[in-house]
């Protein structure tokens, strides 16, 4: 089997999200990937240089700078002529282009796949993880998006993939790229983070969230996260919540401060590797899921551990 | 400007899904169901819109058991002006949700069409970006704030570590994200008068759209299940099995 996977670059660098694609893309056959950018030929470079790689196709034309879906899609369709398989990193470069992508192909895809069971065969998380469904594509060719923690990554050395260099329709004429602002914080993001300190309803106020959580967070290198209630109390901005409805992670390390571990929010952090859980009250369910908990008043004891680590 | 919206019954986001015992799929009897949050929040938006004079009908529409009537009343009660229901007792999947809607588009003309990014039940995160690539159409995913303005909509969008714009020309796709807005919640006179809302009755064969699914569901698990690990008895207990971990 032909695979595709497409890279998600910043026409200078390949995003990590890309090396994990490429392993579960490694489980299907041979592995071609899909550049497509603007004066991004060190991607393609890096890309070629990742282990396992066949053909690395670049498409440099400034329709494609920003990656918008409209341009990228039909492009990768008309690629697809030629490749069995199309996959893409389940974040959401890959969610906005993949299903249109699939469109085009008139394919159903398989979202944000967990394993590979078999040619045709993958695992999935639905309702947030609760439930994990096999299911078997009958469609002729597949259109995949890979969670990137399921997969380990690809090594960025070793590949001597061969530079190709295509085109596509160029701009659809429907869509323009304005502006991004991507927040400069030292801190890393939280779908990516190795490591995640969260908050709950139990910190007050945004004051107080602040105070006990960002300096736990700093001495750890760590993204800082909030539960629903804690969200909706104002503590924090949105774009903090882990959970059901907010974002799904799965850290290294998952602390869960004052957080008593409500089902939406621990349908959002549950696959974390290791989760330390500090909580006053011994019966909150996040002692369920805990890996190590701590019953204790966190206003005494979360400053404690930042002075003790 | 019409605006098309369209809202799926899923389990409420407060109840734990349970696997069947034999695999087949989730419990979904005696379940309280509700609208997928993440279309309460399209249907919000489109409100807004037409509050603010950008749009002139709204049309809520569900794909889904007779029982999401209740869904799509729920719509007309926040403020949609109509409704339309293609019934179907099996699972619809994306892509054939997506012709549905496209063929319902051809009829209605809508200038926008906003979506929830997702439901909360099978997680797909398709049904928008297949539906625009059907349609021809420009696709605003992920929702942070939408602008109309004459024959464009600039459309903010979450994307990972930050935000991005885009500027699209109309008719044009959208899919909410959770920052977007905050769902109303409908008053009782309101749902009183929802009752009174036209709401058509349609089937699939109706719009020519085979739904024979694409994806055979072989098996549907509970997760691993994790088990509570160890209590420390305190702080510095807590250290040192931080310390073995090696992140300290």
């Amino acid at each position: 089997m032909k695979t595709l996977v497409l890279v998600e670059h910043d026409n200078t660098k390949v995003h990590d999200a890309t090396l994990a694609v490429v392993t579960a893309a490694g489980k299907l056959g041979e592995v071609h990937l899909l550049v497509a950018g603007h004066n991004c030929g060190s991607v393609a470079e890096a890309a070629a240089k990742i282990a396992g790689v066949g053909k690395v196709h670049v498409a440099d034309d400034a329709a494609y700078a920003n990656g918008l879906a409209e341009n990228v899609a039909p492009l990768a369709a008309e690629l697809m002529g030629h490749h069995d398989a199309f996959l893409a990193a389940a974040t959401t470069q890959g969610k906005n282009i993949a299903p249109r992508v699939a469109a085009h192909l008139d394919v159903m895809q398989v979202s944000e796949i967990l394993s590979v069971e078999g040619p045709k065969t993958f695992t999935r998380p639905i309702y947030a993880g609760n439930a994990i469904a096999t299911v078997e594509s009958t469609d002729a060719k597949l259109v995949i998006t890979v969670r990137g923690t399921a997969f380990e990554k690809a090594a960025t050395e070793g590949g001597s993939g061969t530079i190709e260099a295509v085109s596509g329709a160029g701009d659809a004429g429907i869509s323009s790229f304005v502006s991004s602002e991507i927040a400069k914080s030292e801190r890393p993001e939280l779908t990516s983070a190795k490591i995640i300190v969260s908050g709950g309803r139990a910190l007050k106020d945004a004051e107080t969230f602040e105070a006990v959580i960002t300096p736990l967070a700093d001495k750890l290198g760590a993204a800082i996260g909030a539960s629903r209630a804690a969200v909706d109390a104002g503590y924090v901005p949105n774009d903090y919540q882990v959970g059901q409805t907010g974002k799904i992670v799965a850290p290294e390390v998952y602390f869960a401060i004052g957080i008593s571990g409500a089902i939406q929010h621990l349908a959002g952090m549950k696959d974390s590797k290791v989760i330390i859980a500090i909580n006053k009250d011994e019966d909150a369910p996040i002692f369920q899921v805990a890996d190590i908990g701590l019953v204790a008043d966190l206003f005494a004891a979360v400053p404690e551990l930042t002075g003790a680590l | 400007m019409k605006i098309l919206v369209p809202v799926k019954r899923v389990i409420d986001y407060n109840v734990k899904p349970r696997v069947k015992a034999d695999g087949t799929g989730v419990d979904l009897a005696n379940v309280k169901m509700s609208m997928n949050p993440f279309d309460e929040i399209a249907i919000e938006e489109a409100i807004r819109l037409k509050e603010k004079g950008a749009a002139t009908e709204i049309i809520a529409v569900s794909i889904g058991p007779a029982k999401a009537q209740e869904t799509l009343r729920t719509a007309l009660a926040m403020g949609a002006d109509r409704a339309i229901l293609v019934e179907s007792d099996e699972e619809v999947e994306p892509l054939a949700v997506a012709k549905i809607l496209k063929a319902i588009a051809d009829e209605e003309a809508p200038g926008l069409i906003i979506l929830g990014k997702q439901s909360i039940s099978d997680d797909s995160n398709q049904t928008g970006q297949m539906l625009a690539a059907l349609m021809g159409r420009p696709q605003g995913t992920f929702a942070n704030t939408v602008e109309v303005d004459g024959d464009h909509v600039t459309v903010k969008r979450e994307v990972d570590g930050g935000l991005q714009t885009v500027k699209l020309t109309l008719p044009a796709i959208v899919t909410t994200d959770l920052r977007l807005n905050e769902p109303r919640y409908a008053s009782l006179p309101n749902i009183m008068k929802a009752k009174q809302k036209p709401l058509a009755n349609k089937t699939a064969a109706d719009y020519g759209v085979d739904l024979t699914p694409r994806l055979t569901t072989l098996k549907v698990a509970e997760p691993p299940v994790r088990k509570a690990g160890e209590k420390v008895a305190d702080v510095a207990a807590l250290v040192e099995k931080i310390k073995a971990l090696g992140i300290a």
